[in-house]
């Protein structure tokens, strides 16, 4: 290939790409216009959000009592799922590697780790809503299936990505199956597993705000409730609290893991 | 870290005396540390159990209400599918697809401000990273309600929260690919005099396509799954359908719904999986 060529192939137009943008601003089109979606709508929309904003500020905070009530009840929803969570998905977990596992114990662990992460959290607590009641358990219930889901699924991928020499070191001096399991296997992952579990933790903080919506107790049951009543002030009062909650976890969650390293 | 204990200090200085050293795993401050860890942990939980208000005669009789619901739900009638379930399903994955899109119109120039390699002015720098984490720290359901109230019920609210929700992942994600990026093609092309425009075009985006493309994928995937619940609150999508099943107790309708989300997260990451294969 000669310089010129190549100069010329490297700055050639990229019709592939652009016929793949073409393709997406028409299927743009066609959706929107199946949602329904308007430019006056959009305009519409957001000249109201302008209202909207207005009822919003300044954040109504009288309610205090209310709105802390809601948040202890998402804490505590947050802590007892979690730990109920991180218990369980250790189990569940060993019982799926299927490094440690005959088939026919990992494959129905791995299914049941595969249906709790199907489903998203807010469905999950729609269901134990149901069964069992509004509340504070529903919520916890809902929490811990989405715990197991992603704590058991990733510290069991981690568990098959260790080391089999230390493993067979421990096997070869006569240890039986949990003296492997405690000195062969788990000082490999233990960090890792520590790891997921402060990411999970500082996601049921953030969902146990949200399973109340679907009335399965927390702060999500007083802001829906707060949108319904058009109580604007209020909703941006309680998210102005959510949202300081979060940041704080994250706070928290970097200083955790530096202690805990 | 090594700690000396007081009794054989006094042997320090001999040849033996790395040897004599009493070796610790971390020190006092970080021992420390986790004890405090720890010890909040067990607080946080023994508080939470002491008070949280659960009736015991709903934890006892859990299991037996939750298989009760299964049993009711069982088998899932699929007459409803065709002229229930089918519509609200394709409408849940435009809401998606089309949060998705918009999205990334909103969050390319955002990633632009917030990468320091594109926009050399910190102030910017800030600015932009403050929007993209007011996004990411709302919650999609949050969002979802917040346009229920501007635009009123339907699927250009489930739009719009979506969109919301994903800049600042997207947003985030793609400001990171940019910054490391490396700096010789750009350099080349900014001696040859080429303008900005070329530059970012040609310099960052080839560098950048593959994690584009990741990212718009994993997005995707993940709108999916949450466009599912958006009708809950009344945003458009499956999950209007799911809400007026439960509530009008048609156990076999919500099972067949649950079914075909379940179907579609399925197909959905499947999908993801298959195209990230052939792409990146």
């Amino acid at each position: 290939m000669s310089g010129a060529e190549a100069a010329r192939r490297a700055f050639a137009p990229n019709w592939q790409g652009r016929a793949a943008l073409a393709a997406l601003a028409i299927y743009s089109v066609y959706a929107a216009s199946q949602l329904d979606i308007g430019l006056e709508r959009i305009w519409h929309g957001f000249s109201e959000a302008g209202a909207f904003l207005g009822r919003m500020v300044p954040p109504n905070f009288t309610r205090w009592q209310l709105l802390l009530d809601g948040m202890l009840e998402s804490l505590q929803i947050a802590f007892i799922s979690s730990a109920v969570g991180i218990v369980l998905s250790l189990p569940i977990a060993l019982l799926a590697a299927r490094n440690l596992m005959p088939w026919w114990v990992s494959a129905p662990a791995r299914a049941f780790i595969g249906f709790c992460r199907s489903l998203h959290y807010v469905i999950v607590a729609i269901l134990f809503v149901k069964a069992i009641g509004f509340g504070v358990l529903a919520g916890i219930c809902a929490l811990v299936v989405a715990s197991i889901g992603f704590i058991s699924k990733l510290f069991a991928e981690a568990i098959e990505e260790i080391s089999p020499k230390q493993v067979e070191a421990v096997r070869a001096t006569g240890a039986g199956f949990a003296a492997v399991l405690l000195y062969g296997v788990l000082p490999q992952v233990a960090s890792r597993f520590v790891g997921f579990c402060i990411y999970q933790i500082d996601s049921n903080l953030r969902n146990s705000t949200m399973v109340g919506i679907v009335g399965a107790g927390g702060i999500g049951g007083t802001l829906f409730a707060a949108f319904k009543r058009f109580d604007y002030d209020f909703v941006a009062a309680i998210l102005l609290v959510i949202i300081a909650l979060i940041f704080a976890a994250e706070l928290v969650a970097t200083r955790v893991r530096a202690a805990l390293r | 870290m090594t700690g000396i204990a007081g009794p054989i200090a006094r042997e320090l200085r001999g040849p033996t005396a790395p040897l004599m050293r009493e070796w610790t795993r971390f020190s006092p401050r970080q021992r420390l540390a986790r004890y405090t860890v720890w010890l909040a942990i067990v607080a946080a939980l023994v508080w939470s159990v002491r008070s949280i208000e659960i009736i015991p005669e709903f934890l006892w009789d859990a299991p037996e209400q939750m298989a009760d619901l299964l049993v009711r739900m069982w088998p899932p009638d699929l007459r409803y599918y065709p002229d229930a379930v089918h519509a609200a399903l394709i409408e849940t994955i435009h809401i998606a697809t089309l949060g998705t899109i918009l999205s990334f119109g909103m969050a390319v120039p955002l990633a632009l401000l917030a990468s320091r390699v594109i926009t050399p002015f910190a102030v910017l720098n800030g600015f932009a990273q403050l929007l993209l984490v007011a996004s990411r720290s709302v919650n999609t359901l949050v969002w979802a309600l917040v346009f229920v109230a501007v635009f009123g019920p339907g699927a250009a609210a489930g739009v719009m929260a979506v969109a919301f929700r994903s800049i600042g992942f997207v947003g985030k994600l793609l400001a990171e690919a940019l910054d490391e990026t490396a700096s010789g093609p750009v350099e080349a092309l900014r001696a040859a005099g080429a303008p900005w425009g070329s530059v970012v075009l040609k310099g960052y985006w080839p560098q950048v396509q593959p994690a584009f493309w990741g990212i718009a994928l994993f997005r995707w995937d993940i709108n999916v799954r949450e466009s599912a619940v958006l009708g809950l609150v009344g945003a458009g999508g499956i999950g209007v359908v799911l809400d007026d099943a439960l509530n009008f107790f048609q156990w076999d309708k919500a099972a067949t719904v649950l079914l075909a989300i379940f179907a579609v997260v399925i197909v959905a990451e499947i999908f993801v999986t298959r195209v990230r294969a052939r792409l990146i």
